[in-house]
């Protein structure tokens, strides 16, 4: 390299290796230190996996991580079913303006924050709420019925708070197949059924995983969703962390549980890739 | 299936009144906040006690308005502020990320990409998390060594911003690095041609091509920092941002004032949003 | 022999314009059969109604004598090329050309067995495992062939399929989709816009033009003997002017064009009289160039001007020539034989035509 560039070089390379070093990596490597210490005395401390040993040895923690992760799973594929049928529209059906102001309208609930959206729910969910009173108004019910603080709302609550982050990818990659391909999957002799299975889905493979993965990581790590419209005995993981952290300061089991999550996400993502051949770089850069 | 596949008319039907649900789905959260913003009465939900802008600019009890009651104002201020620092900040490493990735080929390039691109798939509350940690070591270890006591490493603003920095630059690195790649190099080329010096070229040719992208990522840095949740919540400290004080707010039980606030939140981003598509548009 | 597709009255509207305006024609067995014209005059129209793709407003298509309006597309016998050969990206090549057996339930062995058949006749045996986009242009358009040839369509639809190669190789697979038709013995309906590659493999072309076909013959029937101005102008290369008719003589005729030139021609059938604005093509080929007027005595129409430019082109050079009389420059193709390898600017030249070699129509709205 010419004196020049290579100035430029280390000039544009200096605050990606800072940003990184100090912002993600080294706090995580702190963060994994810390989970292994364990306090042995008044400012006394020792390494060891303790706090791992207490996350397995309790089975309310240990419920709770499965739980979280199974309930985010649900939440991906159910996300992924109902996007999927709405992007396809926006893709390849609606045309011109119609497709631009319903991509539009798709986007819209994701300007404001997540808080205000788990508030419409609230609303219309709770006892005295929009939905309550309409079922009494029909005559559906006969007293308040109460819809929130169950799992069925917190999916509800979830479903709606990723469903962005599954649109757009996948209007993406749908609008990226030729319409030409899809009618010679016909013209060959294709059903509904075997184009779509065959040709529409290995080609929105890579828009279906990316929405995939960021939708499984947005509901693994909330916190707002799962602590206002979830049962007050259907904990989240999340929840654990903040209670280590803010309520009972245990730093160190704290860091466990982050740890832990970190795990559970880094394995469910890679699992993702490497069943669908993609590679990072590919589905989210 | 596409529109050029005949299809029977039942089908057709089902599927449109699926689209219109979805839709009903995504709207109907947000226009019942916004109604109830209008409620004569001290809970956000029915009856209906008649309509009323009190919630907004209402100054007296029990009905203060979003644009008297202080702390949420000041809070309004908290995430301007906080917004602003991130946007400027992830979009000038995010600027720079772009120009390397797209400009230089060494080694390790991959390995960096992929790191780069971590902070997407780490949850919010971990980065928040770690990065406490972290801080709280530092600010530890110069208080034990020089009882140096660095309040920025302890919860607060600085931490809520680098937390936010963290991912938020990612995102503004992907959209800028997007439009970089469809940049046609031979323009560089024609202004050194025509005179200019390596910098002047970038600064006359290459940046006026980037600046819808960059405005975009300033946009959404700013938008994505304002609504920012799991990251901050670990990081704050005594001055709350809109989200968390709403957030502390609704816990112990909502009035209309929430839902005023929420909609003007709707109708600021919607702007911002709207002048984003505009920009974006021009170009 | 009932024809393998017969469109009759075929119309398409779309909200207020007539893509395609009553069109008519059937194209036998085994033929190789055309529609030229330029875009956006409706023949990708016509295509995609006889693929199904699109309804036809009125009229009818039968494919071997039955309608096939109410057959959906993954139904019809008819297969197609897709302009940009719509090769199935997510699938190797074997996969791709086994799709349509696939569909039809074959067995697996069965499919190997058919795939890698049809992989011989198009020359390509050993390409089944790779992907699409390992593949040159000329390798993926016939693997876009033999992937509807495995299925034996009654008619093939290629829709512009070699617009999108270079030249070179568009020479070369003109003569090799000529091959491949005789080969498969397959009915061929080819679209473009591109005159040469009508006019080297089809049977039979149809010049189509705002929505209508203005004629349907042989290349030859085409390029001589044109049945619309439309016609003469788009295929192949005329000097053309404008002009009233003076005088007609049984079945010749004389026309001064706008510049004052006269000039003699053969009417051809076409109902022409005194006083009718009409128009006049002769081809830069058909017009003998000379030293000497006396070498052109045998023809009907004799010029003497000036060469202006040598436009050399290899096989196809031309020059242009100002006549003496005034009008417009007229293009003349060079001899090969080297006689006037020596022409250039200004040299003073004679050049003389049959009127029986040019054509002549009425203008429309003149007449």
């Amino acid at each position: 390299m010419q004196a020049g560039t290579r100035l430029g070089f280390i000039l544009l390379l200096t605050p990606l290796l800072l940003w990184l070093t100090l912002l993600i990596i080294i706090p995580h490597i702190d963060m994994l230190l810390l989970s292994l210490r364990e306090r042995v005395g008044v400012g006394q401390y020792a390494t060891s996996p303790a706090n791992y040993l207490t996350f397995f040895g309790e089975p309310l923690y240990l419920r709770t991580f499965m739980r979280t992760a199974v309930m985010s799973v649900l939440a991906t594929v159910i996300t992924l079913l109902i996007a999927f049928p709405v992007s396809f529209y926006i893709a390849k059906i609606a045309k011109g303006r119609a497709q631009s102001s319903l991509f539009l309208l798709c986007l819209v609930p994701f300007w404001v924050s997540e808080l205000v959206r788990t508030f419409g729910w609230m609303i219309l969910l709770r006892e005295t709420g929009l939905i309550s009173t309409l079922l009494q108004y029909l005559g559906l019910a006969s007293g308040p019925v109460e819809m929130l603080y169950n799992d069925a709302a917190m999916m509800v609550g979830l479903v709606y708070t990723s469903m962005l982050f599954m649109v757009v990818p996948l209007v993406t990659t749908l609008e990226s197949l030729d319409d030409a391909v899809i009618e010679a999957g016909y013209d060959l002799g294709g059903s509904g059924i075997s184009v779509l299975r065959e040709i529409i889905i290995p080609h929105a493979t890579p828009g279906i995983v990316s929405g995939s993965i960021v939708v499984f990581m947005l509901s693994l790590g909330n916190y707002l969703t799962p602590t206002m419209l979830g049962g007050k005995d259907s904990l989240w993981f999340t929840e654990l962390i903040y209670s280590q952290f803010i309520v009972r300061f245990n730093w160190e089991l704290g860091a466990a549980f982050g740890f832990m999550l970190l795990i559970l996400s880094s394995v469910i993502v890679w699992g993702m890739l490497r069943v669908t051949g993609q590679t990072l770089e590919k589905t989210m850069g | 299936m596409i529109p050029s596949m005949p299809q029977p008319r039942a089908y057709r039907l089902i599927y449109t009144g699926y689209i219109v649900l979805f839709f009903v789905y995504l709207g109907l959260p947000l226009a019942v906040v916004a109604v109830f913003a209008f409620n004569d009465s001290q809970f956000p939900s029915l009856p209906w006690e008649g309509f009323t802008w009190n919630w907004f600019f209402g100054d007296a009890r029990p009905q203060i308005g979003a644009f008297h009651e202080r702390p949420i104002l000041r809070a309004i201020g908290t995430s301007a502020f906080v917004g602003l620092c991130v946007s400027a900040l992830s979009l000038a490493v995010g600027t720079s990320n772009a120009f390397l990735f797209n400009r230089y080929q060494f080694r390790g390039r991959g390995l960096l990409y992929v790191l780069m691109l971590l902070p997407l798939v780490i949850p919010g509350i971990v980065l928040g998390i770690s990065i406490l940690v972290f801080s709280s070591t530092v600010a530890n270890g110069a208080w034990d060594a020089v009882k140096w006591d660095i309040t920025a490493l302890r919860p607060g603003l600085v931490l809520v911003v680098l937390g936010q920095f963290s991912f938020i630059t990612t995102i503004a690195t992907l959209v800028i690095a997007a439009r970089l790649q469809k940049f046609d190099r031979t323009l560089e080329e024609a202004a050194l041609n025509l005179g200019a010096d390596r910098l002047t070229a970038i600064r006359t040719i290459t940046l006026p091509y980037l600046m819808p992208a960059m405005i975009g990522a300033f946009v959404v840095a700013f938008l994505m920092s304002f609504e920012n949740f799991n990251t901050t919540l670990m990081l704050v400290g005594s001055d709350a941002p809109l989200t968390i004080a709403m957030f502390d707010r609704l816990k112990e039980g909502s009035t209309p004032l929430l839902n005023a606030v929420s909609l003007l939140l709707m109708l600021g981003s919607s702007c911002l949003a709207l002048v984003m598509i505009a920009f974006q548009r021009k170009s | 022999m009932t024809p393998d597709l017969e469109c009759s009255a075929l119309t398409k509207r779309f909200d207020q314009s007539l893509a395609v305006d009553d069109v008519s024609f059937s194209v036998p067995p085994g033929s190789f059969f055309s529609i030229l014209g330029p875009s956006g005059c409706g023949k990708t129209t016509i295509m995609r109604m006889i693929a199904g793709f699109l309804p036809p407003t009125s009229g009818d298509i039968r494919i071997k004598g039955k309608s096939v309006l109410d057959v959906p597309p993954n139904k019809r016998p008819v297969n197609m090329v897709f302009q940009h050969l719509a090769l199935f990206p997510m699938m190797n090549i074997a996969d791709n050309i086994g799709y349509g057996l696939r569909r039809k339930g074959m067995a697996k062995t069965e499919i190997t067995r058919k795939v890698g058949e049809v992989l011989d006749r198009i020359g390509l045996p050993d390409i089944a495992n790779r992907k699409v986009d390992e593949l040159s242009g000329g390798q993926k358009q016939r693997v876009a062939i033999a992937r509807c040839m495995v299925l034996e369509p009654d008619v093939l639809l290629l829709d512009e399929p070699l617009g999108a190669l270079d030249l070179k190789l568009r020479e070369h697979m003109k003569i090799e989709l000529k091959a491949l038709q005789a080969a498969f013995d397959t009915t061929f309906v080819y679209i473009t816009h591109d005159q040469s590659e009508a006019l080297v493999m089809s049977d039979q072309i149809a010049v189509m033009n705002a929505g209508r076909f203005e004629q349907i013959g042989t290349a030859q029937e085409l390029y001589y003997r044109p049945d619309t101005a439309f016609v003469a102008g788009f295929v192949g290369d005329s000097n053309r002017w404008a002009g009233k008719v003076e005088t007609v003589e049984g079945g010749t005729l004389a026309l001064r064009t706008d510049g004052g030139l006269l000039m003699r021609a053969t009417a051809h059938d076409r109902t022409l009289a005194t006083g009718d604005r009409a128009e006049i093509f002769v081809r830069p080929e058909a017009i003998r160039l000379a030293r000497s007027d006396a070498d052109l005595a045998h023809f009907d129409n004799r010029l003497s001007g000036q060469v202006t430019s040598l436009l050399f082109n290899g096989a196809a050079s031309r020059i242009l020539v100002q006549s003496t009389q005034g009008g417009p420059e007229i293009e003349v193709t060079l001899p090969q034989s080297g006689e006037f390898s020596d022409v250039g600017r200004g040299d003073a030249v004679h050049i003389g035509w049959s009127g029986d070699q040019s054509n002549c129509f009425a203008l429309d709205g003149a007449a």
